[in-house]
């Protein structure tokens, strides 16, 4: 009798604590295990989708040019083409740029100027991309059209590749010169000094010590960095022009692959395969953006046993 | 020596050159927006639905926007908060030390946390079109959810980790669970700044529009249900600017104003939390 009281009290007390802990192990885990299949889910899902246009005999999607959804042929390598130029040209500007701006932070400026300074990229990192569209409407547009296109004896609509790599240079900046600031930030302190105490300038000290000593993880940086660059979307399509083709220079006009998924979107069910092309484009899309974070991650992992450079860097990407 | 002087200030003046440039692009954006946007904000554009003939200077406001902004912002981060606690928990030491399946949780969200908001949106209209649900509030909802998981789950992470061995050890030693433990003794530490994830969250939910392109679609009107359509600030910047027609071109920046402020709000709002919660963390 005394033995069933105790069982129940067990029962009721002790049991349903283990009971509850265990169910949350397992709940955090089902989620966790979701969030596997979600990543594998989207691949797939593309992958599925886009399987008629890379399958349909009529037009091969890959590397043709020929893009007349209404004549069945879905080339994207155009777009693909446009893609890579705004990106490239995009961080041809942001990492010098942001590179000296890291290095100024890390290395000469004080405690107060680099929170400030922080407090400031925050900001810009949080602006919308629709915003970084509009200034690119307002201000870039018509900076490359009256002043840099002329300068350079070009006549431009301003609506070009240009003006999208500089929208896209200043929206992928936060990114690269947090990531950077931290990733230099992390070389030991008494590496540093030692170098000064040699007497070297801390321009020497940054050119002999510093970069060296951080250099997987600015390459890292500025990976991330592309990555972001090639998905982003609003912004590009506002400023970069549409036009379908081949580009001739920076100062033409080019068609992203997030461009056009956005932009048609709405006649995508009209015609057969053209969801097929767009989920294609996605596809693609989701493909080399994987690929340039898994570089960035590889780099940065194995840099973390290797220096607390690659640990700083690695813990800024977690918490942004 | 000359030259190494001379080499070392011209570094530091190039890198202030690049940092004040920057800056001075935010100032321009945030400059550029308020001067542009602050003469067409008038009582009527944050009061009223657009009312006939909108887009092509009739009258009305973005009430349908600033709305439909809000839920979709809303639901996601209580829809991604749901699923994102308890995974930054099981990501815990106390959970899952050195387990196989943490590791590749962790690798699948850094690279979820990559994938643009567009591929997601493609995909939301995927799962929209397989579920048979149309442009909708709900969609929207879960599709942003799904863009502001990863780094939810990574920022909680990092704060629950945070919370030192001392607070726990205690706890553990009175007989507690794991469970017990995090929802007691590490949730007071962590709340407040639990909470300034989920703010960030909501800012990043707000400004972005290639995810909701897709899945919620764009309306004049207030939704009155998950399963209707809703319309979203980005996309109410997006399309005004793309009518002709000065007024509604004004309305556009208006409308950027308006988003820009709540951006703005929420970023330093959470900056000031943050730092205000962390004088009170016990170390």
């Amino acid at each position: 009798m005394a033995d069933e009281r105790i069982r129940i009290k067990w029962v009721h007390g002790l049991d349903l604590r283990k009971l509850a802990d265990g169910a949350c192990l397992r709940l955090g885990q089902a989620f966790a295990v979701c969030a596997i299949i979600l990543l594998a889910a989207i691949a797939a899902g593309l992958f599925f989708k886009s399987l008629p246009v890379l399958t349909n005999a009529r037009s091969d999607a890959f590397f043709s040019d020929n893009w007349h959804p209404s004549m069945g042929e879905f080339g994207i390598f155009p777009f693909v083409v446009g893609t890579i130029s705004t990106t490239v040209v995009a961080m041809f500007l942001a990492a010098p740029l942001c590179l000296f701006a890291a290095i100024y932070l890390s290395e000469y400026a004080g405690r107060k100027v680099r929170e400030n300074a922080g407090l400031l990229i925050e900001v810009l990192a949080g602006v919308p991309s629709v915003i970084f569209g509009l200034w690119g409407i307002l201000f870039v547009v018509p900076l490359v059209r009256d002043v840099i296109g002329p300068w350079f004896g070009t006549p431009t609509s301003g609506f070009s590749i240009l003006s999208a790599g500089i929208v896209l240079a200043l929206m992928v900046a936060p990114i690269i010169v947090s990531l950077s600031v931290e990733v230099m930030r992390g070389v030991p302190k008494a590496m540093r000094e030692a170098s000064l105490g040699l007497g070297a300038t801390r321009a020497q000290t940054v050119w002999k010590v510093i970069l060296p000593e951080s250099r997987n993880g600015l390459v890292a940086a500025v990976v991330l960095g592309f990555s972001r660059a090639i998905g982003e979307t609003m912004a590009v399509m506002m400023v970069v022009g549409n036009v379908p083709g081949y580009p001739k220079g920076i100062f033409d006009p080019a068609y992203p692959l997030t461009a056009l998924i956005a932009n048609n979107y709405g006649e995508m069910m009209s015609l057969p395969l053209y969801d097929s092309a767009l989920m294609l484009a996605a596809l693609v899309l989701l493909f080399v953006v994987l690929v340039f974070n898994l570089i960035a991650r590889g780099v940065l992992r194995s840099m973390q046993g290797a220096s607390r450079g690659g640990k700083n860097a690695s813990k800024a990407i977690k918490i942004r | 020596m000359g030259f190494a002087k001379l080499a070392d200030t011209a570094l530091m003046r190039i890198g202030q050159l690049c940092l004040f440039l920057m800056l001075l692009s935010l100032l321009l954006i945030v400059g550029i927006v308020v001067l542009r946007g602050a003469p067409a904000l008038t009582a009527e554009m944050i009061t009223q639905t657009p009312k006939g003939g909108f887009y092509l200077g009739g009258g009305g406001g973005v009430l349908n926007a600033i709305v439909g902004s809000l839920c979709l912002a809303f639901g996601a981060v209580i829809l991604a908060m749901v699923a994102a606690l308890p995974i930054a928990v099981v990501l815990q030491k106390e959970y899952s030390r050195g387990a196989e399946w943490a590791r590749i949780a962790r690798f699948a969200l850094d690279l979820l946390w990559g994938i643009p908001s567009i591929v997601y949106g493609a995909f939301g209209f995927l799962l929209m079109v397989w579920l048979g649900w149309g442009m909708s509030l709900g969609a929207g909802i879960v599709t942003l959810a799904l863009v502001i998981l990863p780094v939810m789950v990574r920022t909680m992470e990092e704060v629950l980790a945070s919370i030192p061995r001392s607070v726990m050890e205690p706890s553990f030693a009175l007989g507690a669970t794991r469970l017990e433990t995090i929802s007691m003794a590490i949730t007071r530490q962590a709340l407040p700044a639990l909470s300034v994830a989920c703010l960030l969250a909501f800012g990043r939910a707000i400004g972005d529009a290639a995810s909701v392109l897709f899945t919620a679609g764009y309306t004049d009107y207030i939704p009155g249900s998950l399963s209707e359509p809703a319309a979203s600030l980005p996309l109410a910047v997006f399309f005004q600017l793309g009518s002709p027609g000065k007024e509604v071109q004004d309305r556009a920046y208006a409308s950027a104003l308006i988003l820009l402020a709540v951006v703005l709000a929420i970023t330093l709002l959470a900056r000031r939390l943050g730092g205000r919660f962390e004088k009170s963390i016990i170390r």
